[in-house]
């Protein structure tokens, strides 16, 4: 979940494909280790690149399509970096009984993108997210790794300013 | 650390004088220097004379504190307090525990004193100084005191057996496991025939608290019945159901509790290897449960020869990776073999054709923690609680709009209104309570004219309701039904894992018909779009392989039978 990517963009990162080979080299003896694999690529290059998906698969001895189907299957994998900073606000149902949509209307505006994008400079991921289990103070936000509860507007705009 | 020069206190109640101050004054306050307290000696006010006892000689022990680490109280700043009460206290006496499940009293701080733990709750960090000043460290009765926890009227009124040590215990202390009554439950299984401990578990009464309420034993009968080379036990940990957080709350407060149960469960059917699949939502749950896992093999308590029996079994963590239909049993079962989350076609069923096609229990986080207790106490006292065919405690989460938001185990058979009313104490925002959604996002939507219902599967089935995981949450007067069947639908859409026509292309049509009647002029269009959203409805219910297409419509359904008034343009 925590991306610690400096740049916007993907950019080819000399090496990658060797230590991905030896991430899941690594893993491959997990019962069902695909999905830990992709963890684990994520957790060092904050997405998952198309090229690596093709060692993976060699790894694994799985067709392409296969580990590609895995891959956009699940809402935690990216495809390309995230910003610096990572903000996900719950809109789930107990979120919405205190006013999860419109912090999430306010965050649109403040921030100037939208859910699953991240602003022109880079700094900062809009996230939706359906429930961190807690759902008795929220709303709830979480800034990076860091889960808020209880966030007004303008305590959002204060988690917002401290994310440079 | 410096010693802290004593700022004002921040409510200035006169020390010593039982109950006169705090919202809950349900016994007299404890005394400060009463005679079995561990710290005589630092009864005056003022600078802590504890502060220095860390470094320096062994003096007298150190009173210990209490402050969560459970990530509910950590998103309002237990953190912080903890930090600062380390600080100006003695590091090594400030415990992190699970939360008590009083979540408005968050981050709620407990002192050791002769007669138990006192609390003080909520506390903020810029809170602690004064505080300590004021004697909290004594037991004192300063600022958002409120006396002995046990004794709070929200305590009290529960019956804690799920979660008897969450809250209470380090989490990833074995000796504190032990010094609670942990592994008595697997001690008295492993004197079992396996046989002898499934039907235990059958006479318990236990009913899945995952959603669907099957028989907990009859499910493991199964898969003990099975011949296979291997069997698996897994456990769903997904809980991806919005307002339900109990399964969290247990692994992040009490996690052994969830090994026991699962070894238990692991030598009832014949299992070698066990598995969580917990979301990966829950980073918290994850790092804990991880950590347990490895002091439970330091300990003997997982690996090839638990606790000397000869019986072998291991545990190992997958995290998910948001989706929420793989909270279904056989969609999880794909996903930890590393595929994309697709439901299978039952039959066959996963005890019998599971993991990796071995006969498999799949069972929620509370079900399998529930096992420990009944082991150690028998299937009749666990089966008393309860009521008609829902036997036993169960663990309801109250969300949303609430003042009071929490976690209240107690026996099936208490009324809606009660959990809302008495312990949910209304909404937060003050307004009347309109709608309360129980059960998660499939979970009907119900007026305050039902809140007479009992908390059972049977009843709440006639009502065309659900109990599912036992999330409870509240709406006041401003929410728009019609929004909320709206997102019913988006959810739907959004998390469908596609495999059959209903559900993928039955909830696009859902949200399409919602915006059709909102925004139609004509009262003969709306009229003509609820029977086709009712038609909808049917067909979803009918046609859907899973409990996720054949379920969405109960929210929609509810909303339009109570809150009809909301469809209109
Ligand atoms: C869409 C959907 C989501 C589900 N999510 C969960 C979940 O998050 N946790 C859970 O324990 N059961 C969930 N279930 C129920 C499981 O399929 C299964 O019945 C349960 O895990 C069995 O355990 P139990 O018998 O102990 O309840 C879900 C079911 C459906 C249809
Ligand atoms: S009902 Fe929905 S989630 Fe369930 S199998 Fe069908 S498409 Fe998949
Ligand atoms: S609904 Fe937002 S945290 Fe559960």
């Amino acid at each position: 979940m925590t991306s610690e990517v400096v740049a916007a963009a993907p950019v080819p990162v000399p090496g990658r494909a060797q230590r991905v080979r030896e991430i899941a080299e690594e893993l491959r003896g997990l019962r069902g280790a695909l999905i830990p694999i992709l963890h684990a690529v994520q957790e060092e290059f904050g997405y998952v690149d198309p090229p690596d998906v093709a060692v993976i698969a060699d790894v694994l001895n799985l067709a392409v399509a296969e580990v590609h189907g895995v891959v956009t299957f699940y809402k935690d994998f990216r495809r390309t970096a995230a910003g610096r900073t990572t903000v996900a606000i719950c809109q789930a149902e107990a979120c919405r009984a205190v006013g999860a949509v419109e912090l999430a209307e306010h965050a649109k505006r403040t921030v100037g993108c939208d859910f699953g994008e991240t602003t022109y400079d880079g700094r900062i991921t809009l996230e939706e997210i359906y429930c961190f289990g807690n759902c008795a103070l929220g709303p709830t936000v979480q800034v990076g790794s860091k889960l808020h509860g209880r966030v007004t507007p303008t305590r959002l705009n204060t988690l917002l300013g401290e994310s440079r | 650390m410096t010693h802290p020069t004593p700022p004002p206190i921040p409510t200035p109640t006169p020390t010593g004088a039982p109950g006169t101050a705090g919202p809950t004054t349900a016994t007299p306050a404890p005394m400060p220097g009463d005679t079995d307290a561990p710290t005589a000696g630092a009864q005056h006010t003022g600078a802590p004379a504890t502060s220095f006892g860390n470094s320096h000689a062994p003096a007298q022990p150190t009173t210990r504190v209490f402050v969560p680490r459970d990530s509910a109280a950590r998103s309002v700043g237990a953190d912080e307090v903890a930090e600062r009460l380390a600080a100006l206290h003695d590091t090594s006496a400030v415990v992190r525990t699970g939360s008590r499940g009083m979540l408005w009293l968050e981050p709620l701080v407990e002192v050791e004193t002769g007669e138990g733990r006192v609390g003080y709750g909520p506390v903020a960090a810029e809170d602690v100084d004064g505080l300590i000043a004021g004697g909290m460290i004594e037991g004192a009765v300063v600022g958002p005191y409120l006396g002995l926890v046990d004794e709070l009227p929200w305590m009290k009124r529960q019956q804690r057996l799920t979660f008897q040590r969450v809250g209470v215990v380090d989490p990833l202390s074995t000796t504190d496991y032990l010094a609670h009554g942990g592994l008595t439950g697997l001690r008295a299984a492993l004197a079992m025939d396996p046989a002898e401990v499934v039907e235990t578990v059958v006479d318990s009464g236990l009913r899945g608290r995952g959603g669907a309420g099957f028989p907990t034993g009859i499910k493991w009968r199964t898969v003990l019945n099975a011949d296979a080379d291997l069997k698996f036990v897994c456990c769903n940990a997904d809980e991806g159901d919005s307002g339900t957080y109990a399964d969290r709350m247990l692994i992040e407060g009490d996690p052994f509790t969830l090994i026991e149960g699962m070894t238990i469960a692991a030598y009832a059917v014949g299992a070698a290897e066990g598995y969580v699949y917990l979301r990966s939502e829950y980073p918290d749950a994850v790092a804990t449960l991880k950590a347990a896992i490895e002091l439970a093999r330091a300990a003997g308590w997982l690996g090839p020869d638990i606790l000397g029996s000869g019986f072998g079994f291991d545990l190992h963590v997958r995290v998910g990776a948001g989706a929420y239909i793989c909270g279904e049993e056989t969609s999880m079962l794909e996903s930890l073999e590393g595929k994309r989350g697709m439901v299978r076609a039952k039959p066959p069923i996963p005890a019998l054709e599971g993991l990796f096609g071995r006969p498999t229990v799949v069972n929620n986080v509370l079900s399998l923690a529930t096992i420990p207790t009944i082991l150690a106490n028998g299937a009749a006292a666990y089966a008393a609680y309860g009521t008609g065919r829902s036997l036993g405690t169960s663990v309801f989460q109250l969300g949303g709009n609430v003042a009071r938001g929490g976690i209240v185990e107690t026996a099936f058979g208490i009324t809606l209104g009660e959990l809302v009313n008495d312990f949910g104490g209304g909404t937060s925002s003050g307004r009347p309570v309109r709608a309360v959604q129980v059960g998660g996002p499939l979970g009907a939507y119900l007026p305050v004219e039902q809140f007479d219902l009992p908390m059972d599967y049977e009843a709440f089935a006639a009502a065309g309701a659900m109990v599912g995981h036992g999330g409870i949450v509240v709406f006041d007067e401003t929410v728009d039904m019609a929004a909320m069947a709206r997102f019913a639908f988006e959810f739907c859409a959004a998390e469908s894992c596609g495999k059959c026509t209903p559900c993928r292309v039955g909830a696009v049509r859902g949200v399409e018909t919602i915006d059709r009647i909102l925004t139609s002029t004509a009262g003969t269009d709306r009229a003509q779009n609820l029977v086709l959203l009712e038609d909808l409805c049917e067909l979803m219910t009918d046609g859907s392989l899973c409990a996720m297409g054949g379920l969405t419509p109960m929210p929609v359904r509810s909303a339009v039978r109570h809150f009809g008034e909301d469809f209109q343009a």
